[in-house]
């Protein structure tokens, strides 16, 4: 479905997704944030753009991989994405909601 | 009185035993519940005490004896070095599917946030300290002790 997001109209699934990376932009992963109600800062965005390149390389994501990126470990991510970090930070990055169980 | 809505706030996760294929059972729902954002306190009883007892923690195997989903004839199961077999073999599966080793996962466990309680008859009854068991337990507690940390509305209790 169509949804109208910071001005753009982009394509989520019934989840709040987004299905089409291309349509991805900052003003629609802050706008995605404060739905999660997380003001985004400069290090949640190091995070974010980390989840892009590896959705971009198509590296499945879970927390172990997210605590050996060197980018952060799990204890702040738990601390930048407090409720469900790996599937809300994935909603922000406009990424598929991941599919591991770890 | 205000209706609950059924959602599920916390998870209670008592382990008892010590197999790894019960270890990371209730390891795997304690991560997922943080996942979701659900909190999450485990609760370590009996032999189940293995799974944070420093050393031991490092050996633990799975049961190929009395497990009928190992396919296994009993006396084949209970011959020399099968349990070693069969603990390696699930152990490179676990590899390839990026599961992490039980001291690894005890450290995520932590960082997510989930608390990890001993159980203090246990404890007592093997004669274990503090000292012996993974250093990042929250602390040893009565088993109503534990049940006071569920209180709440939307608190599920998990025995494994």
């Amino acid at each position: 479905m169509e949804k109208v997001i910071a001005g753009t109209s982009v394509k989520i699934n019934e989840e709040g997704y987004l299905t089409e990376f291309a349509q991805w932009n900052t003003q629609i992963g802050t706008e995605l944030a404060k739905e999660a109600n997380i003001d985004m800062t400069p290090r949640h965005w190091e995070v974010i753009t980390y989840l892009q390149t590896e959705f971009k390389n198509e590296v499945p994501l879970s927390i172990r991989k997210i605590g050996k990126s060197g980018v952060v470990d799990i204890k702040e991510f738990y601390q930048l994405f407090p409720i469900a970090p790996l599937k809300t930070a994935s909603k922000i990055a406009g990424i598929p909601k991941p599919a591991s169980c770890i | 009185m205000e209706q609950h809505n059924g959602e599920i706030k916390k998870m209670m996760i008592i382990l008892s035993k010590a197999t790894l294929d019960n270890v990371y059972a209730a390891f795997v729902l304690a991560n997922g519940a943080r996942m979701e954002g659900i909190e999450a306190e485990m609760f370590f009883t009996f032999f189940g005490l293995e799974a944070i007892h420093k050393e031991k923690l490092e050996h633990l195997h799975i049961a190929t004896v009395g497990n009928p989903a190992m396919h296994m004839p009993t006396l084949l199961g209970g011959m020399p070095g099968m349990e070693a077999l069969a603990t390696h073999m699930m152990k490179k599966e676990m590899e390839r599917i990026d599961m992490p080793d039980v001291h690894e996962f005890l450290d995520i466990l932590k960082a997510s946030g989930v608390k990890l309680w001993a159980c203090k008859l246990a404890m007592d009854m093997f004669h274990y300290k503090q000292e012996d068991m993974y250093a990042d337990i929250d602390g040893i507690l009565t088993v109503g002790d534990f049940y006071r940390q569920g209180q709440g509305v939307g608190t599920h209790m998990l025995f494994i």
